[in-house]
């Protein structure tokens, strides 16, 4: 049995941040939040490639950065393979010894629920089959907010956005989110979790578990986004605290194949609680749609039983 | 000078020999035809042990050159290769490797590119690529091929230019032709390569750098300015290593090759391996006394248009090959034709009549025969002074 992993908040507070403040991220953006606490986790240097997003485009607006650590940004489907490339670099030059051998440095990818979900999903399984010692982190707000609210797989059924807008006959997105994480998980790869970030103990007790094991990594951490969720920019965290309390978002992991459901709620909330603190679920609470605030509730309740099975069955 | 060894090996393999012999970093690559033998071979040379390189097999052209962004601006010495779609695919990547100006070596072995679907030689997939900021070398032969791999790297490194290097050859017709090509020892190459040095490493950790920020429209400007301007000062820089290359292996080494160009009446401008079928017809006809010659750039990007210019001024009629269409271009000229063209405005040279060859789409094959029609052609227009058809085809059913 491993070292169990703890996290201290006084060793927290003593670090240096690695994301320097100053940057463009809206107030109440949960991303800046996320990656601060994945680098305050990692002691190890670090090497960050992000996709192109919110928190690429904010954070390196030329000529200025908020990056303490090495820092590239590509394109937008191809943040992890970029670190694979990195991995490989670091590989052969520690091989050759133009690196010291025993130089140790951590490769951490970032994108959204776009980079991750669409247009990287091949990029990201491709990277995983492979095996690079790296880890690749889902900064999910569940659609494409940097280009203004558009739909993504990761969007869940129900939400408007600009392009799955609630209109007169449609009421917002008609699918389901896709299962990203089982999806990361079927590559049978060591290590896979999902994390909120107001569980920042339990977030970044995953860090150090990613970054520690002999290959890919993937981390899906729900990223509340005031703009595009439409709620007031001091709710993140209290909304983050209500996906995992309803359910809607479980804190797990799926290390070495077993799974760890990490947070069981003793009240689970109605997703109704969930739905009702966002603007973009607000055409739900009309009585013509009440039909399918009970559909989301099975699916949450469906997925979450399901998820309880896995746990008790691995 | 060093003496090479000769083996009979086809394009590819001469390609993949000289990958060995460089020994990158970082190969991360995608089969395709006709690429795929030199994909194959390097595979083996890893799994061998005969190179220290990490090998990654991605799952698309795009997410090759996606690793090879990261692998460079890590700072290894990077490689790899590609043909036709496989190239397209990569697209948006090789605008992101010459921005960030990556010294990555990236091998073509030209293929037509769909639609329709057709495995066999164009230029259409390279050309198409000329203004992805990129330098282009042409090969004729395997040997060319072998040779300009190993130049490639040195140029791209070169720290007045740091830009990504394409060296393509003719798909099947050298890719996969046996010839004979003379191979360096694995140290003289070692040696001419050297050792890289990246000015800034993302491994490098004491010293973090952003790479690939954010650029508004307050600097983006400025930095495509400086982009251009590598490109733009980068020939002097690419002579001198060909010239040195040329010292090292004793093979002929120009930028732009001259045949009969010194008093040439008739010229015939082409790259790659059509050049010697074109050379061999020149030969038949000086020996019959017609002053004709031939001009096979190896550079195009940057273009040459000087040496090529200062070759073709005092000729009574010259004719450019092209083996890809630049569709929509006045007439559907070719991509050689229209940078000629214009260079020889740019030089006040208005009386000369050019005139185009579309030439060995898909793998057409080009004979003697269409040869000589040319040079017929160029005979003809000089006679009567009508220049006629601008842009004209070799080869094709109509």
């Amino acid at each position: 049995m491993a070292e169990r992993i703890r996290v201290n908040l006084r060793d927290i507070i003593n670090k240096e941040e690695r994301l320097a403040p100053g940057h463009r991220l809206c107030a109440g953006c949960a991303e800046p939040v996320i990656v601060r606490q994945i680098l305050l986790a990692i002691d190890d240097p670090v090497v960050v490639s992000t996709a192109t997003g919110c928190l690429e485009v904010s954070t390196t607006v030329y000529p200025y950065t908020s990056w303490r650590v090495p820092w590239i940004h590509s394109a937008f489907e191809n943040a992890a393979t970029t670190l694979s490339g990195i991995e490989a670099a670091y590989k052969a030059l520690r091989r050759t010894g133009k690196i010291p051998q025993d130089k140790e440095i951590k490769l951490i990818a970032f994108g959204g629920d776009g980079a991750s979900y669409d247009i990287g999903l091949q990029f990201i399984s491709g990277a995983l089959e492979r095996g690079h010692r790296i880890v690749y982190v889902c900064l999910n707000n569940e659609a494409y907010m940097n280009t203004g609210i558009q739909r993504s797989s990761a969007t869940p059924r129900g939400a408007s956005t600009t392009t799955s807008p609630a209109g007169k006959v449609i009421p917002g997105k008609v699918q389901w989110r896709k299962p990203f994480t089982h999806i990361m998980a079927a590559h049978d790869i060591p290590y896979v979790a999902q994390a909120a970030p107001h569980n920042y103990r339990d977030l970044m007790r995953k860090v150090k578990k990613a970054i520690s094991v002999d290959g890919p990594a993937v981390l899906n951490i729900l990223a509340p986004c005031p703009r595009g969720w439409r709620h007031p920019s001091d709710q993140t965290m209290a909304i983050s605290k209500l996906a995992a309390d309803t359910c809607y978002w479980p804190l797990y992991e799926i290390d070495h194949g077993k799974v760890i459901v990490n947070y069981k709620p003793r009240n689970k909330v109605p997703v109704a609680e969930w739905l009702k603190a966002q603007g973009r679920f607000r055409h739900l609470f009309q009585p013509a749609n009440a039909w399918l605030l009970e559909e989301i509730q099975a699916k949450v309740d469906e997925e979450w039983e399901r998820l309880l099975k896995e746990e008790a069955n691995s | 000078m060093v003496e090479s060894k000769y083996m009979p090996l086809d394009g590819a393999n001469a390609v993949s020999q000289a990958m060995r012999q460089i020994n990158p970093d970082v190969v991360a690559a995608y089969p395709i035809t006709p690429q795929t033998a030199v994909v194959q071979n390097f595979s083996q040379y890893v799994a061998d042990g005969l190179v220290d390189t990490e090998f990654v097999p991605v799952e698309s052209e795009h997410a090759a050159m996606s690793a090879c962004v990261g692998a460079s601006a890590a700072g290894a010495r990077v490689m790899t290769a590609t043909a036709a779609n496989g190239l397209a695919l990569m697209w948006e990547m090789l605008y992101i490797a010459s921005g960030m100006r990556l010294p990555i070596v990236l091998t073509v072995v030209n293929r037509a590119l769909s639609s329709p679907l057709n495995i066999h030689c164009d230029h259409s997939d390279s050309m198409g690529a000329r203004d992805s900021g990129w330098l282009q070398l042409y090969a004729e032969t395997g040997q060319e091929a072998y040779d300009n791999t190993i130049k490639a790297i040195r140029i791209a490194e070169h720290p007045d230019i740091l830009l990504p290097v394409m060296s393509c050859q003719d798909g099947f017709i050298t890719g996969h032709g046996v010839e004979r090509v003379g191979i360096l020892p694995d140290e003289a190459v070692q040696e001419f390569v050297g050792t890289y040095h990246p000015k800034y490493s993302l491994l490098d950790t004491d010293h973090p750098v952003t790479m690939g920020a954010w650029d508004f429209t307050d600097y983006y400007f400025e930095h495509k300015r400086q982009q251009t301007e590598a490109m733009n000062n980068a020939l002097p820089i690419v002579k001198q290593i060909f010239r040195e290359y040329e010292e090292l292996s004793g093979r002929p080494q120009s930028i732009v090759d001259m045949w009969g160009m010194d008093d040439a009446d008739y010229a015939i401008i082409v790259l790659a391996s059509t050049a010697g079928t074109t050379r061999t017809v020149a030969r038949e006809w000086r020996a019959r006394g017609i002053k004709v010659g031939v001009i096979k750039p190896r550079v195009y990007r940057p273009f040459p248009a000087q040496e090529i210019i200062e070759a073709i001024k005092n000729c009574k009629a010259v004719a450019v090959l092209d083996r890809a269409i630049s569709f929509g271009t006045p007439l559907g000229a070719g991509p050689l034709f229209t940078d000629i063209t214009s260079a020889l405005y740019n030089e006040g040279i208005t009386g000369l009549p050019v005139v185009d060859y579309i030439y060995g789409l898909g793998g057409r094959d080009t004979v003697p025969p269409m040869i000589e029609s040319v040079y017929q052609d160029l005979q003809e227009i000089a006679a009567t002074g009508e220049r006629g058809a601008l842009v004209r085809y070799l080869g094709l059913r109509e």
